[in-house]
């Protein structure tokens, strides 16, 4: 059994004990424990249930790279699922539950998948589910969703708060280790400026619990030192806690910070993604232990002898009490001789190697430790623990030489550099076949703006295993950082480390060699994927030679871990069966992040009324004081209608169609995009933009325009005003201010630079107000000021002058069909001219109306929404707009690809307007019917509804559509389809239901 | 998340300050023009791993459209400019040619 020792866990304060439960559970632990430390010292080593076969799986790494051990942790807004307990610190009051498994961890009933294993194949659900189809629909796919999937969703809205840092630094160091440190020290002494992360709460990754000597002392003594001179440094933040979570391009690195995850009782956010700028990367990430592929190497109490050695010596706590070590190379010799310091008992060092170690092996041969050279393990033994390993001859098939009973295997099978944040950004890697390990090729580092190399690695993370090489390869990655951001290093020298020599490692990436079947099917090499040595050499034997492919194809390495145990030992399982070099094969892709990040942190502050900015017009104090009921249009928020006491939204919008048909309706219009293009070419250049002409609008009138893009796709329309000889006023659709501002300065900075021509968004100086109805003119000669009557200001044309005693721009123009006046004040006298708009409307019946009724009302008149009866590929042309299209012109944007025979074809959908024979209301986006049916059996359609409203002025259903052969239809009755099966008859209609002549709004 | 140098204002500026536009140094062809053409200005891209000249918009910054020419595997920037180039300027195309020798673009090589 796993338990806490007397003795020893230089991290843990056994005076501050902790409460936290596990499965309900109540646990102690102490502080300093990671959860996965604490879990151990309560004999809690099987912590979960594998994905596929739902095996009994227990801790088997100290950190990040851990596959198995994942757990729900906390509850209500602060759950989260698939976290990993070997890097969640303990705390008061932590609630950990395990997953996937049901109905209990100890029983599952799931578990009965091992007994199919055998069905249960490589690409298992690529060739079972694909026969028969129908099959599909009730069988397989609530069976793939019933047990796809780790962990539970969240039920609750995150009750955490996160954030966004922006940093920018010379130098960025990624690791806090003996190498990260050393590369911060000369970087900092440089007077670079210098960040400097660790993902874990403590600084010198693994010298301490290897017992490295630096200079002299103890490796923690110079960690201390150095820690206290770097945090002594201006230049220079460190930041524990935090992950170096990807590299991109430019010198771009995302940090994530986990502020309150190991207390949740602090203030502020929990994480915190740091968004770094810097000129230089050092990444001293370190190594991860491989595992070594036996049968039942996944068995709980099969732990990587690093990480055995870490709960040893920083939690003191004991994985088992008689544990059997197994490795190809020296490293684990120092958990062997470590756990024998503490007292407890190691039967064997199983070393595959022929001639076995050097100097660590003579001291465990010294201390009375029992070596097997040039053996292997056949096979563990147990089921939901390690009971025993049964050795054979490594070079054999499996024929069992002894058994030796055990209740822990530490295994080792190598040393994989962690290159992933060297890779992120295209760094290269070379295959080092003496140390069967990738290593960065610092000839081929990720290159940056200039085409200079910006990322360096030190340490164990470049392939240097021993602590003399780390310190010297970290000084020297400081100071050619420091050197490439433009800093001269100091007169200093390396930091010199001390080590025991060892003998080469020996490449095993299967145990026993010659292992048939039963043992390769049970030899693990993804734990989180239930991924198998058998499952990689099946899918070889069926063709995925790609590495890319065969990963997908059998699942390796697709887990939340992203393989950080797997990938090389599947990669050289596959190289084996293709008969390649491992470096032919070459590796998967790393891709950021490291390992996963908080959703939350990705938004950070961008939620709720912070997730995009909301723009107001100066007169929506108004609205929010009256009833306005809001709909998004673009970035504004504009009422839909207006609400008086209990009545329903349909109904108040229908009270304002007929109060401003009959009266007089008022309209914040302050959101449309309002252009000012002046110029001595201003007039060309509209001439180029719309596809009518604007040049010879006289001064003082308006005109109502269109736009396409290069495509013929109308885009934006609006009526323009000629302001002076050399200025027009452009106004567009509320959400298209900004894009085709952007798009006149595109046509200008690009296309004809040469044109004198200004614009000017000034779409938010001005309020815009619509007085809309027959009572309009009798309101504005109430407030008093300029001449408003037909004579002076008729129907498009607009004037300057003072109404009320504001000044004022009115535009006599219409998007109702009544008489209307819309005018525009400075931004600043918005609210106040509404208000006096409001005051002397009372006596005729002044309401507001919303977005709603001018929606109803632009159809009553067959006017066109761009969005409704556009989409995109839809032409002037096919709107009857035709009028609107200057025929003199040789030239306007959208002119040529109107010219292209499918946009000139007299078969396209054409505007209409449709009216149910029944008076009711068409379904919106309805289709019409035609007869027959296209190739995919559904039956082929005529048309589309693109508007389609309730018309309280004539009492029925109104719609507009884009009918095949449309306008040569009139009168004809069609179908359209609705949501429940049936379908709807339909006369095809002029698309203007009201005041055709236009008699009302020319006034 | 590259970073590009504004040829208007100077600023370094983050991708986060800028807006594509796609590929650079199109000619219009408008009314009278023939389809092949046509579809050329509207549809065809250059799509080379190597160099590529493209468009780029200050947009929160100074507003300027420039153009620059970036290599789009190791994403090294020879160069920006202002749009209203009609070719690449010379020190671009010779800072190309020192990583690229033998470079084709379009009709610039």
């Amino acid at each position: 059994m796993s338990t806490r020792l007397a003795k020893g866990g230089r991290l843990i304060d056994s005076t501050k004990p902790l409460d936290f439960t596990f499965n309900g559970k109540r646990l102690k632990g102490y502080e300093g424990d990671s959860l996965a430390s604490a879990l151990l010292a309560n004999d809690q080593m099987m912590v979960g249930r594998s994905f596929k076969y739902h095996r009994p799986r227990g801790i088997v790494a100290s950190g990040a790279e851990e596959p198995n051990a994942l757990v729900n942790l906390g509850t209500g807004g602060k759950f989260e699922p698939n976290q990993r307990v070997t890097t969640q610190e303990l705390f008061d009051g932590l609630t950990a539950t395990s997953q996937n498994h049901w109905p209990s961890l100890e029983f599952d009933i799931g578990a009965v998948n091992q007994l199919f294993a055998r069905f249960l194949p490589a690409g298992f659900y690529y060739k079972m589910f694909i026969h028969p189809r129908p099959f599909w629909k009730h069988i397989y796919e609530p069976f793939i969703r019933q047990s796809a999937g780790l962990g539970k969703a969240p039920t609750e809205k995150d009750a955490d708060t996160y954030e966004h840092f922006y940093f920018y630094c010379d130098v960025a160091v990624i690791g806090g280790g003996i190498a990260g440190l050393a590369a911060a020290l000369e970087a900092g002494r440089s007077g670079a400026r210098v960040l400097v992360m660790e993902q874990e709460a403590h600084w010198g990754g693994r010298a301490v619990v290897d017992g490295v000597m630096i200079d002299g002392e103890p490796a923690e003594q110079w960690i201390d030192n150095t820690l206290a001179e770097l945090d002594a440094m201006e230049n220079v933040t460190l930041r524990e806690r935090m992950m170096g979570a990807g590299v991109y391009d430019h010198g771009y690195v995302l940090g994530y910070e986990r502020l309150t995850d190991h207390d949740p009782k602090l203030a502020g956010p929990r994480h915190r993604l740091w968004r770094i700028r810097t000129k230089q990367i050092v990444t001293a990430t370190g190594a991860i232990e491989r595992p070594l592929s036996f049968a039942g190497n996944d068995i709980p109490g099969v732990m990587l002898a690093a990480a055995m050695r870490d709960y040893l010596v920083n939690y003191g706590v004991s994985v088992g009490d008689r544990t059997v070590v197994v490795t190809n190379n020296d490293d684990a010799y120092r958990t062997a001789l470590a756990l024998v310091d503490a007292g407890l008992v190691v039967p064997a060092i199983i070393d595959a190697r022929p001639q076995g170690g050097g100097e660590l092996m003579e001291e465990a041969i010294a201390r009375g430790i029992r070596v097997e050279k040039g053996r292997g393990i056949a096979k563990v033994k147990g089921r939901a623990r390690v009971t025993g390993v049964a050795i054979c001859a490594q070079e054999g098939e499996g024929a069992v030489l002894a058994e030796i009973d055990c209740d822990a295997v530490a295994m080792s099978g190598g040393w994989s550099p962690v290159v992933h944040l060297w890779s992120h950004c295209g760094g290269k890697l070379n295959w080092d076949a003496d140390q069967a390990m990738f290593r960065p090729d610092a000839t081929r580092a990720p290159t940056g703006d200039k085409g200079q190399p910006f990322v360096i690695t030190a340490g164990t993370a470049n392939g240097h295993l021993y602590s003399a090489e780390v310190l010297v390869d970290g000084y020297t990655a400081g100071r050619t950082a420091a050197q490439a951001a433009g800093f001269t290093p100091a007169a200093t020298e390396a930091a010199v480390g001390e080590d025991a020599s060892q003998a080469p490692l020996l490449p095993i990436w299967l145990m026993p060699q010659g292992a048939g079947h039963a043992l390769k099917s049970k030899a693990w090499l993804d734990f989180q994927n239930d991924v198998k040595v058998s499952d990689i050499q099946l899918a070889a034997r069926e063709g995925y030679e790609s590495v890319e492919h065969a990963k997908r194809y059998t699942t390796i390495g697709m887990a939340t871990d992203q393989g950080k145990l797997s990938n090389i030992n599947g990669l050289a399982i596959l190289s084996q069966a293709l008969d390649e070099a491992i470096p032919n094969v070459g590796t998967t892709t790393f891709r950021p992040p490291y390992t996963p990040i908080s959703m939350g942190s990705i938004g950070g502050a961008a939620r709720d009324e912070l997730f995009q900015p909301i723009r107001k017009t100066p007169i929506q104090g108004w609205h929010d004081e009256n009833g306005a009921v809001y709909e998004p249009v673009g970035q504004w928020r504009r009422p839909y209608t207006f609400t008086r006491g209990g009545e329903s939204k349909h109904d108040a919008v229908k009270r304002e169609i007929l109060n401003t048909r009959n009266n007089v309706g008022l309209l914040d219009a302050s959101t449309l995009g309002k252009i000012i293009v002046k110029g001595p070419d201003a007039g060309k250049f509209l001439d180029m933009l719309y596809t009518n002409m604007m040049s010879n609008l006289p001064v003082g009138k308006c005109r109502y325009g269109l736009m396409c893009s290069e495509n013929g796709f109308l885009m934006d329309d609006g009526v323009v005003a000629r302001i002076d000889e050399e200025t027009w006023l452009c106004h567009t659709t509320t959400g298209g201010a900004d894009r085709i501002h952007g798009w006149m300065e595109d046509w200008l900075q690009c296309e004809w630079w040469d044109w004198k021509v200004y614009t000017a968004n000034v779409t938010e100086q001005y309020a815009q107000i619509a007085v809309v109805g027959p009572k309009g003119r009798q309101l504005l000669e109430k407030l008093g000021g300029m001449d408003v009557s037909k004579e002076t200001l008729p129907f498009m044309q607009w004037a300057d002058g003072v109404l009320g005693g504001f000044n004022a721009r009115v535009y006599r123009i219409s998007f109702s069909g009544e008489l209307s006046y819309e005018i525009a004040v400075p931004a600043s006298q918005g609210r106040a001219f509404w208000d006096a708009l409001w005051s002397a409307g009372q006596e005729f019946g002044v309401m507001p109306y919303g977005t709603e009724g001018l929606h109803v009302m632009r159809a009553e008149k067959g006017f066109i929404m761009i969005g409704d009866e556009t989409d995109g590929t839809v032409i002037p042309q096919d709107l009857n707009l035709g009028w609107a299209i200057s025929k003199k012109k040789e030239d306007y944007l959208g002119k040529r690809a109107q010219e292209r025979s499918h946009m000139a074809d007299p078969n396209r959908w054409k505007l209409v307007g449709l009216e149910t024979l029944d008076g009711s209301v068409l379904p919106d986006g309805s289709y019409a019917i035609a007869q027959g049916k296209n190739a995919n059996g559904q039956r082929n359609t005529q048309g589309r509804v693109t508007s389609t409203y309730y018309s309280p002025t004539l009492g029925r259903g109104i719609a507009m559509g884009l009918v095949h052969n449309g306008p040569d239809r009139m009168g004809e009755v069609i179908e359209f389809n609705t949501t429940n099966g049936g379908t709807i008859k339909a006369k095809i209609v002029d698309p203007v239901f009201y005041d055709k002549e236009g008699a009302k709004q020319n006034v | 998340m590259l970073t590009l140098q504004c040829p208007y204002c100077g600023v370094d500026a983050e991708e986060t300050e800028l807006q594509g536009g796609g590929e650079a140094h199109l000619k219009r062809f408008g009314p009278g023009s023939n389809d092949d053409d046509f579809e050329g200005y509207l549809f065809l891209r250059e799509n080379q791993k190597g160099i590529h000249f493209e468009r780029w918009r200050h947009a929160y910054g100074c507003g300027k459209w420039f153009l620059a020419a970036r290599h789009t595997n190791t994403l090294e920037v020879f160069g920006t400019y202002p749009a209203q180039s009609t070719e690449p300027p010379q020190h671009i195309k010779d800072a190309i040619s020192a990583k690229l020798p033998g470079w084709k673009w379009g009709n610039f090589s």
